[in-house]
């Protein structure tokens, strides 16, 4: 400890000797004079100090965990507060009726802004579950999802600006065309993995939107497509305060189902292949699985839930255009999957609120926020990779008990 | 074990070119019902290209590839994808460890069972009656292969977190659930301690006599070879040099000259 603060303290000496032109020199041109700014240089020193003494706590705790689980006392004794509110059906149900009772209530006692920005949070949080199938299950790293997702908005958009077709109607069709472009997209993609894997979604991603920008007959080009109707319910007339109530709760139900979905998926036949395959190709198909299946499978699959929450972000903005499609909502979606942990659904769900809801809260440091965005990822691949919440196998339970019979 | 006419898989003068290399050179091989044949031959030899080309991770430049699948008609299966050949009922195993690291040992075996269930994506979702019985059916059959290598106590652990033996064992147990007639290993005792190759030794022979699936297999362990098989091919230089029973290729010159070399007491 004693030798963690002398290191800190060097580290701060360091800082500041390091900063002092650029933080406490000022010259001032005008007045010929030279300021020289001596709060600037404790601010610094205090900041560098404590920085660099947490950092070192995290690495010494990071060493420590690492060594105990070397010696394998890890994980199965000390289960995080996570995996065990997951696994304690005492604690988890409590917990899990609190949170819907906090759901339903939530429109209502919070204002018509606050709804409206859970809304968008929710719609990546399904974002989220689609994009978690097809990278964090199967493995396919995707950059450019937010091209479903602007095929979902635009399928609604166009339907309904050129035949009038109402929401209920668009929403399959939307999820459908979704799942259309996935397949379109992963059969030139099949045999690539990887870094070029990833050039070529990145690429799709970029085509999407420069289509969308350049064909103005069909999509109406950088002006967007306005005056989109919100969700309907058998025809009733709504306010705005009530449809983005009714949005909300729609995106929660839609939550549940994308959950639902998902997870029956994750512990199916399809699922285990997936997992397979993004573990070791030729393996897996060297036991049977056909690749091509499985992974247009889990391209169409990811893209379907991009497709339908695309028909709801169109409808709850009433406006889209294609700056709404740019490479960096690929990249929020992809960063959600990556922090919330490759493949765990829960993590997926509370890093997809965590990203979308901080900046909205933090507007105040919204200069800041592409640098605090790059430093969180860059703490959570050091210090916890896997994700914030690990994806936890399912046990099953067989026969287990006639170990003796067999060895006998 | 006498020579049957039940043959199962009938190799003809495979040839196998990787630009001007030549891999393997016109090798004809075939094994029967109820046989351990082994394939042999010093590094390099051509021996996993071989097993590549038959289990159709390579297309062979020439030659072909039979099946003769017990009750079901002949088929030539000359650049079929290895999920179709596995499908047929040939599985293999590798020589560097393939598992699915990040899955658990059970799951692993689960996957193997992929290509005898149906489950579509609608199916998975639905969770039908059909579904819950071949869920139920693979997570039982699964069970049972891995009483059947002895890892059951780990069903639950990561592939990635079991010793060496143990993974090759998995890697068996996962290559029989998909219910093959041939199994098809790649140095199955690579790595092993004496100990270890003792027990692979009975276990390959216990496969065989028990679940009645024949056996094709790379190996460099003299000792395990001349144990277990009944019958031996050598491989040189991509070209086949001797076949015949372990006695006869102990004491053939050629293979004593091309594989042994200066090595004599191996």
């Amino acid at each position: 400890m004693v030798d963690n603060i002398k290191r800190s303290l060097l580290v701060a000496l360091w800082f500041v000797f390091l900063t002092f032109p650029l933080m406490v020199v000022k010259v001032n041109t005008l007045k010929s004079i030279v300021e020289w700014r001596w709060m600037n240089m404790l601010w610094v020193a205090i900041g560098a100090f404590a920085l660099s003494l947490v950092w070192r706590w995290a690495m010494a705790r990071r060493q420590l965990k690492s060594k105990k689980a070397e010696q394998g006392e890890d994980e199965s004794v000390k289960a995080g507060f996570a995996t065990r509110l997951m696994e304690d059906p005492k604690l988890y149900k409590p917990a899990l009726i609190v949170i819907a009772l906090a759901t339903i209530v939530f429109p209502l006692v919070v204002d018509i802004y606050q709804t409206n920005i859970m809304v968008l949070a929710l719609i990546f949080v399904v974002l989220g579950l689609g994009l978690n199938v097809t990278v964090g299950l199967a493995g396919l790293l995707d950059l450019g999802y937010v091209a479903f997702f602007a095929v979902g908005a635009y399928t609604y958009g166009v339907l309904n600006s050129f035949y009038g077709l109402g929401f209920w109607t668009c929403l399959p069709i939307g999820g459908l065309m979704g799942a259309l472009f996935g397949i379109a997209l992963g059969f030139p993609i099949l045999r690539l993995r990887g870094d070029y894997l990833a050039i070529v979604t990145l690429g799709f991603g970029s085509i999407a939107k420069i289509v969308i920008e350049n064909w103005e007959e069909v999509f109406n080009g950088a002006k967007g497509i306005a005056g989109i109707p919100r969700p309907g319910f058998f025809g009733a007339e709504m306010n705005i305060t009530s449809a983005t109530t009714y949005t909300y709760y729609l995106m929660i139900l839609m939550v549940v189902f994308a959950i639902f979905i998902t997870n029956r998926l994750k512990d199916s036949r399809i699922g285990r292949a997936w997992m397979a395959l993004r573990e070791d190709e030729i393996a897996c198909v060297a036991m049977g699985v056909d690749m091509a299946k499985t992974k247009l499978g889990a391209y169409a699959f990811g893209a379907f839930w991009a497709g339908l929450a695309g028909v709801i972000f169109a409808a709850r903005n009433t406006y889209i255009n294609p700056n709404s499609f740019t490479f960096m909502e690929s990249a929020l979606v992809l960063s959600i999957v990556v922090m919330g942990g490759m493949g765990s659904i829960i993590g997926v769900i509370i890093a997809a609120l965590v990203l979308i809801l901080m900046p909205e809260y933090l507007r105040a440091f919204s200069e800041y926020r592409m640098l605090m965005f790059g430093a969180v990822m860059v703490l959570m691949m050091i210090f916890r990779p896997e994700g914030l919440i690990a994806n936890v196998r399912r046990k099953y339970t067989g026969r287990k008990v006639t170990t003796e019979d067999a060895n006998a | 074990m006498p020579e049957t006419n039940n043959t199962l898989l009938e190799v003809k003068n495979l040839t196998m070119d990787f630009g001007g290399l030549r891999a393997v050179d016109a090798v004809s091989l075939s094994v029967s019902a109820g046989e351990i044949v082994a394939l042999i031959g010093p590094n390099g030899a051509g021996k996993t290209t071989f097993f590549n080309c038959v289990t159709g991770i390579y297309k062979p430049t020439k030659g072909d590839v039979l099946v003769h699948p017990p009750e079901k008609k002949s088929q030539k299966i000359n650049g079929f994808k290895s999920n179709r050949v596995t499908t047929i009922g040939m599985a293999r195993t590798f020589q560097n460890i393939r598992l699915f690291q990040n899955m658990t040992v059970l799951e692993n075996v689960m996957i193997g069972r992929h290509c005898r269930t149906t489950t579509n994506i609608v199916g998975a979702i639905l969770r039908g009656k059909k579904t819950k019985r071949q869920e139920r059916e693979t997570v039982e059959r699964s069970y049972e292969l891995l009483e059947k290598v002895g890892l059951v106590d780990d069903a639950d652990e990561f592939a990635k977190n079991l010793p060496y033996g143990a993974q090759r064992r998995l890697e068996i147990a996962r290559a029989m659930a998909t219910d093959p007639f041939l199994l098809l290993l790649d140095e199955p005792a690579a790595g092993m301690n004496p100990q270890e190759t003792k027990d692979l030794d009975e276990l390959i022979v216990r496969i065989r006599d028990t679940e009645k699936i024949a056996i094709l297999l790379i190996e460099h362990d003299m000792k395990l070879v001349m144990n277990i098989s009944d019958r031996i091919y050598v491989m040189e230089y991509g070209k086949e040099i001797a076949q015949g029973a372990p006695m006869d290729i102990r004491n053939n010159p050629k293979v004593i000259e091309a594989y042994l070399g200066e090595e004599t007491d191996a």
